[in-house]
């Protein structure tokens, strides 16, 4: 049964209105673009250019090097200036192909591609791995390899992901607007490729506009039904807004799948219906470029590898130093130290605070009063992971079930005494997954 | 930009709620009772309350200055606990009693177990429990011009009628903050629609005390008899005050339930079987001792693991 919601969650402040009636404004880079061959989880792309080399927009300048891996493809025509480690918006390096735009953006030749109805399940997914699709909702996931489950036929419905709950962002929400035949097209195509699916868009309450939308577009399509979901931070959580559409609960180290479930955000699934319906690989997404330092807060559209401060310039720079700059939203984005950083698959936004009153705050004493266990989305108890993590405890933090964290941040930010609890139980998580790994 | 930007781990943003606007509004919704028992029991109350709220606050300025420890009265916790000690004694006490109190409070119950946050006992209600001990006569001595006889609970103890009316404005003897149920509510209402606390504890301990009567008071369901053991004494203090204090009592959603009913098992336990007519602090300070076995036992299972996996 669906719950159109789910326990725990907060309520911050959305910051929406900055740019949600914004139109979604069309960007062309300037300067170099940058590729990093890992925008995805999983193994990094081989580049198989070289230095030198001219491209074309479309051109695939990166191979998939595994079977959870992506390609990677020239947004813009020019020359392979280097191939070099760059850094990312999320703080770590990566390989990159840096190529020099010659703003005279010449085309591939795009494929002949065959009509939806001739293709079967296998050609859609190998179009989509193709394309270099990832989820695009933040996570990188290479979405072909999800669109893979072990049984396809034990999938029942495919959910869009469209109720984009992180404070700030309104590039889904954009999306939904402008172009939700494009949205429903990817869903429609990922339904396709399950023989038992039905797709539902699922949306939070705060968007009544893009709800009508859907409901306008599927009236007369009983295979795709639009959900309605109660507007709370983290709703589109994965495993939130599967138990919010269909009662269904799954830990974190469960799949989607193991709940008869796909879940694809809204940009993925535009990607989706370019990359099977037109042939085209995924090259660009849409981008909000946010928060009270921003002159002109905006939503671009940008081809995938723009340098950031290109989009901050286009939007009139900063009204003052901004104190903050996050790529992504203030709940889950990572704070960046420097603007020049290339957009990647997964850069959903970019949100620039005139204050930071978080990073210099200071902790004090927990008060036991167990806000941080209401808001969990998880249903875990912060406060006992947190001080388990101080204490080295690693045997409590397992069995408290640590791991099932999703590092939404729901405890941090709800906490009376600013205790770092997110960031506590984050660094522990990522010691035990690398441990893990070592085994 | 040639400056780096700071970072820091996610999220970059956080509630306004903090600790010290939680107690400064904890604080607040004390003073309806206060207030009511400074009218019900005149300028001696006041001066109690003052006396009582400013050794708590200077004993943890002093110990905290001696300690070379930062200086933590800005979070309002030991206002709290000066003015619920205070709110807990009667109004004929000594000047020095609460100053005793106070330091006892303070000192004894949370800082030398590291403060706020690490006390495992209701500081007001040990230091109160502590001069109980210490100075019953004092304690316990609720004749003032304006009430002469007993209070409604001991005097329902030994089978007197008592105006329930009375007992929920607050026109009896008793403690300065204990005797008037409405004011009492009034700030409840104030820290629950706040959702600085929840009805889990009072609901459950008022709840699961009222069944005890019904069963073993001795007076079947008797409507009046049941209103005035509700409004007498400590227990809407206690149940809405004192048995939600965070430190105090347990953080997980079952244990709140459970350590309520435990509350108003022995809260009845002590009213009913006891000598004295009052139980509510000693069956608080009980239940505070049971906390972290509550908690132990009743952590809640994560989101989506189910009961069989658990082993693994």
């Amino acid at each position: 049964m669906a719950r159109l919601t789910f326990v725990g969650g907060i309520h911050p402040y959305e910051g929406k209105e900055l740019t949600k009636d914004k139109p979604i404004k069309t960007v062309l880079p300037k300067g170099d673009l940058v590729y990093p061959v890992s925008q995805h989880i999983g193994a990094p792309a081989t580049p198989i250019v070289a230095v030198g080399d001219h491209v074309l927009t479309g051109q695939k300048i990166a191979e998939a090097s595994g079977f959870v891996s992506a390609p990677v493809y020239a947004t813009v025509s020019g020359t392979v200036k280097a191939i070099e480690p760059r850094r990312l918006a999320t703080g770590g390096m990566s390989n990159s192909i840096i190529v020099e735009n010659d703003e005279k953006y010449e085309e591939v030749e795009w494929p002949q591609v065959k009509s939806l109805e001739e293709m079967t399940a296998e050609e859609k997914v190998a179009a989509i791995r193709e394309a270099g699709v990832v989820g695009m909702g933040g996570a990188g996931f290479p979405t072909a390899v999800k669109m893979a489950p072990k049984e396809p036929e034990k999938i029942e419905y495919v959910i869009a992901n469209c109720s984009e709950c992180e404070p700030y962002l309104t590039s889904d929400y954009r999306r939904m607007i402008e172009e939700p035949e494009l949205v429903l097209s990817g869903l429609r195509v990922a339904v396709s490729i399950f023989p038992n699916a039905r797709g539902i868009l699922a949306v939070e309450d705060n968007k009544p506009d893009a709800i009508a939308k859907f409901k306008e577009l599927t009236k007369d399509d009983q295979n795709i039904s639009v959900k309605t979901l109660q507007t709370k931070y983290p709703q589109g959580a994965e495993r939130m807004l599967i138990y919010a559409c269909t009662g269904r609960k799954i830990n974190s180290s469960m799949l989607p799948a193991d709940a008869g479930c796909i879940v694809d955000n809204v940009d993925t699934l535009c990607a989706i219906s370019r990359a099977v319906v037109e042939g085209k690989p995924l090259m660009e997404r849409i981008v909000t470029i946010t928060g009270d330092a921003v002159v002109d807060p905006c939503n671009y559209k940008v081809r995938i590898g723009t340098n950031y401060r290109e989009l901050i310039d286009d939007a009139g720079g900063f009204v003052s130093t901004p104190a903050k700059i996050i790529s992504g939203g203030p709940m889950m984005g990572f704070a960046v130290f420097d603007l020049d950083v290339p957009t990647t698959k997964t850069a959903s936004a970019l949100t620039c605070l005139s204050e930071d009153a978080v990073s210099e705050m200071a902790p004090s004493a927990c008060i036991n009063c167990g806000k941080c266990i209401e808001v969990c989305p998880g249903q875990i108890v912060p406060k006992t992971l947190a001080d388990a993590v101080e204490h080295g405890d690693e045997a409590t933090f397992l069995k408290e079930y640590g791991m099932e964290c999703c590092e939404c941040g729901c405890c941090s930010y709800i906490c009376p005494a600013r205790r770092q609890l997110t960031q506590l139980i984050k660094g522990m998580r990522k010691i035990q997954l690398a441990n893990k790994k070592k085994k | 930009m040639s400056d780096m930007m700071k970072v820091s781990s996610n999220p970059h943003v956080r509630s306004k709620v903090t600790t010290s606007n939680i107690m400064m509004w904890v604080v607040i919704s004390l003073l309806p009772a206060a207030g009511y028992g400074v009218y019900n029991f005149g300028v001696d109350a006041l001066i109690i309350l003052l006396i009582s709220v400013a050794s708590t606050v200077l004993t943890e300025l002093i110990y905290e200055k001696c300690m070379h420890k930062p200086v933590t009265i800005g979070d309002y916790s030991a206002v709290v606990t000066g003015l619920l000690l205070g709110m807990n004694l009667p109004s004929t006490v000594p000047w020095w009693l609460p100053v005793i109190g106070g330091v006892f409070a303070i000192l004894v119950v949370k800082m030398v177990f590291g403060g706020l946050g690490q006390n495992f006992m209701n500081p007001a209600l040990g230091a109160r429990c502590f001069l109980l001990i210490s100075f019953p006569a004092l304690m316990t001595n609720f004749v003032t011009d304006t009430y002469t006889g007993a209070t409604p609970l001991a005097a329902l103890k030994n089978g007197e009628s008592v105006t329930v009316m009375d007992m929920i404005i607050g026109r009896t003897g008793g403690t300065i903050g204990e005797t008037s149920m409405i004011a009492i509510v009034i700030g409840a209402c104030i820290l629950i629609m706040l959702g600085i606390i929840d009805l889990k504890i009072p609901g459950s301990y008022i709840v699961s005390f009222v069944i005890f009567l019904c069963l073993f008071g001795g007076h079947g369901i008797d409507p009046v008899y049941i209103s005035a053991q509700l409004a007498g004494g400590g227990l809407m203090l206690g149940a809405f005050f004192m048995a939600t204090d965070y430190v105090t009592s347990p953080i997980t959603n079952r244990g709140k339930y459970i350590y309520g009913i435990f509350l108003g098992v022995m809260t009845g336990i002590f009213r009913c079987f006891g000598s004295s007519a009052e139980g509510v602090s000693y069956a608080i300070i009980l239940g505070n001792l049971l906390v972290p076995l509550i908690e132990r036992y009743t952590m809640p299972r994560a989101f989506g693991i189910r009961k069989e996996a658990k082993k693994a």
